[in-house]
């Protein structure tokens, strides 16, 4: 395949950025897109230019590292991670776009590449058990509902990517949110928590900049992990749930 | 001088494991390490390198009790590290189905597995903390799977004959990733744990004898810095992408431990790598990375190939007798879930025979015809339903209706720095832990014990031991940044990338990384030979060689450079290749994942050599030609035998 790339280059966070563009040829529709990339990138270091920069680590869909926009979906056309998407999704002679996240929380640090620390500030507010190494009582002393922990297992299995982010006309960081806290507070484990943990991560996420959720369901249609949409309105009833029982709590 | 003239030096021993009966060492060793008083313990730093499993639930358990941590990753977030894409489960000998096993059945399984190549001591810690794992990643919130009564669901995995393995559908490393990297994300919002993200560590730093800190580059600026402490921690990995293709993260990478190795820690049984037998074949020379399937698909899959060579027709097409279903007929009463070394191996010699299927004939059938047939589709999906949409995602293939294709790939490293049983290296105050250790596994790891291991090492066994060296060392006073040795290893580090970007020559770091990857993977993969390890440790000091002639490597040290950190992490790879090669060449027998040709039982097993090996080889760096260490190990619980999966 012969292809037309389009690709946002910017030398670092304070540069300013523009769409450069490269023809590659060869590429196999068996090349995952950044095996394609990569192709691009070696032909750029021979000739003396910079390669692209871009995100990437495990390349089997995992580890959330991998970040492209792709003709404008995060991620690209199939509903899986950048890493996991392959050129057969595409037809010889395309031009393709590749910008990076494009969100008011997530600056750019270079290409391709955003900084998502705000994500792991938002888990250190609470999106965890407070239960110190040592503390654990016997495995089986607390049985789980089985349909719970398969609640808690499909929202844990964010990857915390940020295309929902991405996604999102508004930048808003809901649905990555909402998948920690449903996939704690539905357990036993997490009750002890319940409300600290929503009302500190809403309001981190708040002062980190993310916008509000106004329920397009883009995130949800670009969650490479499938969070469902509903995870939002679970949030939404935990936090008015926390809010009504702070005062109680003096 | 080359690495053919290493001398022997002087043996060396764990003094650390008490003797005694092996179930109570661990408890003696408790008893017997010097703690460090509460108040007392804020007052210490120790640097942790990694976020994986290891260095996750290290840096929170050592932040809980009260240490400064500072933490580092090459990640953007410490939730990326590589242990997230563990799949299959992790090993507890909880028996709670009631199916005979014990601590005991699970460390003499270990054992075993590993071909006895391993310490008795550090395994049978092992087994016994593995149920306390469990415990405390239920307390987290890992969501495993359950059954209806609500009570943790397990499975069986490679290698054993009991169902012990915990799992969280395929993502069993993702989900205990994530309870470690909360814990310490709540000990990095109480200000315990100092994590500095997209930093790489490039060199250790060495303080009259002890190890105070480490040389690291800000990945995002290129600003090199220094960080003191009085102990180091290293949890960075293994070192499987020596081979360019391995199932490891593209990033993962072997400089942390081998500059600890060049500054003095023995590295021990280099050329102990484990090939994983079920992963998706190649498509090209453009493959970037394999990836692998869970071997949990071994319980329910039936894994074959054509009985004729080049037969080419579709698998439907194929009769059932005119199909090779070879493990269940060379192993009956394992069949298709004998260890991965044997696994591998087998599914090599097939197609080597002529025999493989798909692209360039490497690649072998594993097919769920019989399990959609026996437990319904629906049952199917429910156990590999992920597994299978991966498979797809990456071949274009339907598993539920083509079975699927599998080829043996770099997966582990059972080798790394030496470490006694407090898990300390040759360097005082440094310590390895996880996978950039060589301790538990012995020459072979069985499935689900990677895990395990980390989480041992981490929640529960470094936490522990660390104190005793706190406690003993001498008060240490502050590093000054303008100690000798902190100097050299400042210039060091600069002088090596600024050479790397001086070159500019015509070749790219991939290119040589490439090439270094399939010379290992040919002379130093499934089969090795004498004859083939000395071509390759011919060949490698002529890479290297070339590599500081013809590198090119864009931009500067002053930016965000991928291409320079690659370059950097290949040096390194080509010196520890050119060890890993000497260990397979010096260690004439076969054993666990490393085959020598040589010596092979008359039906084709690995044929161990007891009388001369049975110890571990730890080798120390010289500059020139390295010094060989052995440690003997001693077997007084599990009796060495050959093994038998017939």
């Amino acid at each position: 395949m012969k292809l037309t790339l389009r690709v946002w280059r910017q030398k670092n966070a304070d540069a300013p950025g523009a769409m450069a563009t490269y023809e590659v040829d060869g590429i196999s529709e068996d090349m995952s897109f950044l095996e394609m990339l990569d192709t691009l990138n070696e032909e750029l270091i021979l000739r003396g230019e910079d390669p692209v920069a871009f995100d990437h680590d495990c390349r089997e869909g995992i580890c959330g590292a991998c970040s492209l926009v792709i003709n404008g979906d995060a991620h690209g056309p199939e509903r899986t991670t950048s890493c996991q998407l392959h050129m057969r999704s595409f037809e010889d002679g395309d031009t393709i776009d590749v910008e990076p996240w494009r969100a008011a929380a997530f600056p750019v640090v270079r290409d391709l590449v955003v900084d998502r620390s705000a994500f792991d500030r938002i888990i250190q507010a609470g999106g965890y058990i407070s239960a110190p190494t040592g503390s654990a009582p016997e495995a089986h002393a607390t049985p789980v509902p089985k349909a719970d922990a398969d609640f808690a297992f499909e929202h844990a299995e964010c990857i915390g990517c940020g295309a929902c982010v991405a996604a999102c006309p508004n930048g808003s960081a809901m649905l990555f949110t909402s998948a920690k806290v449903n996939h704690l507070n539905v357990l036993p484990q997490g009750a002890p928590e319940r409300e600290t943990r929503v009302l500190d991560m809403v309001r981190v996420m708040d002062e980190e900049g993310f916008g509000g959720c106004t329920l397009t369901g883009e995130c949800a249609t670009a969650c490479p992990k499938g969070i469902p949409l509903p995870s939002i309105a679970a949030m939404n009833k935990e936090w008015l749930r926390a809010n009504r029982k702070a005062p109680r709590r003096g | 001088m080359t690495y053919l003239d290493y001398e022997i030096g002087a043996p060396i021993k764990d003094e650390k494991a008490p003797g005694g009966p092996v179930a109570e060492r661990w408890d003696r060793r408790r008893f017997e390490a010097k703690l460090v008083n509460p108040a007392n313990r804020r007052k210490h730093t120790v640097i942790v390198v990694g976020t994986g499993l290891a260095g996750g639930s290290a840096g929170a358990t050592l932040a809980e009790q009260g240490y400064r941590v500072v933490q580092f990753c090459y990640q953007d977030s410490p939730r990326r590290a590589h242990s997230i894409a563990a799949q299959g489960g992790i090993n507890a000998a909880k028996n709670y189905r009631n199916d005979g096993d014990s601590v005991h059945r699970l460390f003499y399984d270990t054992v075993k597995g590993g071909d006895f190549r391993a310490r008795e001591s550090n395994v049978h810690r092992l087994a016994q903390i593995s149920v306390e794992i469990i415990d405390q990643c239920v307390a987290q919130g890992v969501p495993f799977a359950r059954e209806y009564g609500g009570l943790l669901d397990t499975r069986s995995f490679g290698g054993v004959q009991v169902s012990r393995t915990f799992y969280a559908r395929g993502q069993t490393g993702q989900q205990l990733l994530l309870g470690a990297y909360q814990a310490l994300s709540r000990q990095i919002a109480a200000g315990n744990v100092e994590m500095h993200p997209r930093t790489e560590m490039l060199d250790l730093i060495v303080v009259d004898g002890r190890a105070r800190g480490i040389v690291a580059r800000d990945l995002i600026s290129g600003e090199i810095s220094t960080h003191f402490a009085d102990a180091v921690v290293l949890a960075s990995g293994g070192y499987g992408n020596v081979f360019y293709l391995s199932t490891n993260a593209m990033n993962s990478n072997a400089t942390a431990i081998w500059r600890a190795h060049r500054r003095g820690a023995y590295f021990a049984n280099p050329c102990f790598t484990q090939i994983h037998p079920t992963c998706i074949p190649r498509t090209g020379d453009h493959q970037s990375k394999l990836t692998l399937m869970s071997e949990s698909l071994r319980n329910d899959g039936r894994i074959w190939v054509p009985r004729a060579r080049g037969d080419r027709r579709p698998p439907h097409e194929i009769p059932e007798d005119e199909r090779d279903y070879y493990l269940e007929r060379i192993y009956p009463s394992f069949g298709n879930l004998v260890p991965r070394d044997i696994a591998s191996r087998a599914a090599k010699n097939v197609c080597d025979e002529g025999r493989g299927v798909g692209p360039g004939g490497q690649g072998v059938y594993l097919d769920f015809a019989d399990a959609i047939r026996r437990m319904g589709r629906k049952a199917v999906e429910e156990k590999y339903g992920n597994l299978f949409d991966m498979y797809e995602r990456i071949t274009a293939e339907n598993p539920y209706e083509v079975p699927m294709r599998i080829y043996p790939a770099v997966h582990y490293t059972m080798g790394g720095l030496w470490v006694d049983y407090d898990l300390q290296t040759t360097v005082p105050g440094l310590f390895a832990i996880g996978e950039a250790n060589f301790s538990d596994h012995g020459a072979n790891r069985l499935g689900a014990s990677a895990l395990m291991q980390g989480l041992a090492d981490g929640y529960f066994v470094l936490p522990s031991t660390i104190n005793d060296y706190l406690a003993r060392a001498p008060r240490s006073e502050p590093v000054a940044e303008d100690h000798p040795a902190v100097r050299e290893a400042v210039t060091g580090t600069r002088d090596r990338l600024a050479r790397l970007l001086a070159v500019d020559g015509d070749r790219t770091p991939d290119s040589f990384h490439r090439e270094v990857g399939e010379l290992m993977w040919e002379f130093c993969g499934m089969a090795r030979t004498e004859e083939g390890l000395r071509k390759a440790l011919d060949r490698i000091p002529r890479i290297r060689e070339e590599f500081w002639r013809r590198i090119k490597v864009p931009g500067t040290g002053e930016e965000f450079n991928q291409s320079l950190e690659k370059a950097n992490r290949i040096v390194d790879y080509l010196e520890l290749a050119e060890l890993m090669c000497l260990d397979a060449l010096h260690r004439s027998e076969s054993c666990g994942g490393h085959f020598r040709e040589e010596s092979q039982t008359p039906d084709g097993e690995a044929a161990r050599k007891d009388d001369e090996f049975a110890y571990a080889a730890a080798w120390e760096f010289t500059g020139g030609a390295p010094v060989l260490h052995k440690e003997d190990l001693v077997f007084e619980y599990v009796h060495p035998t050959q093994r038998s999966y017939a």
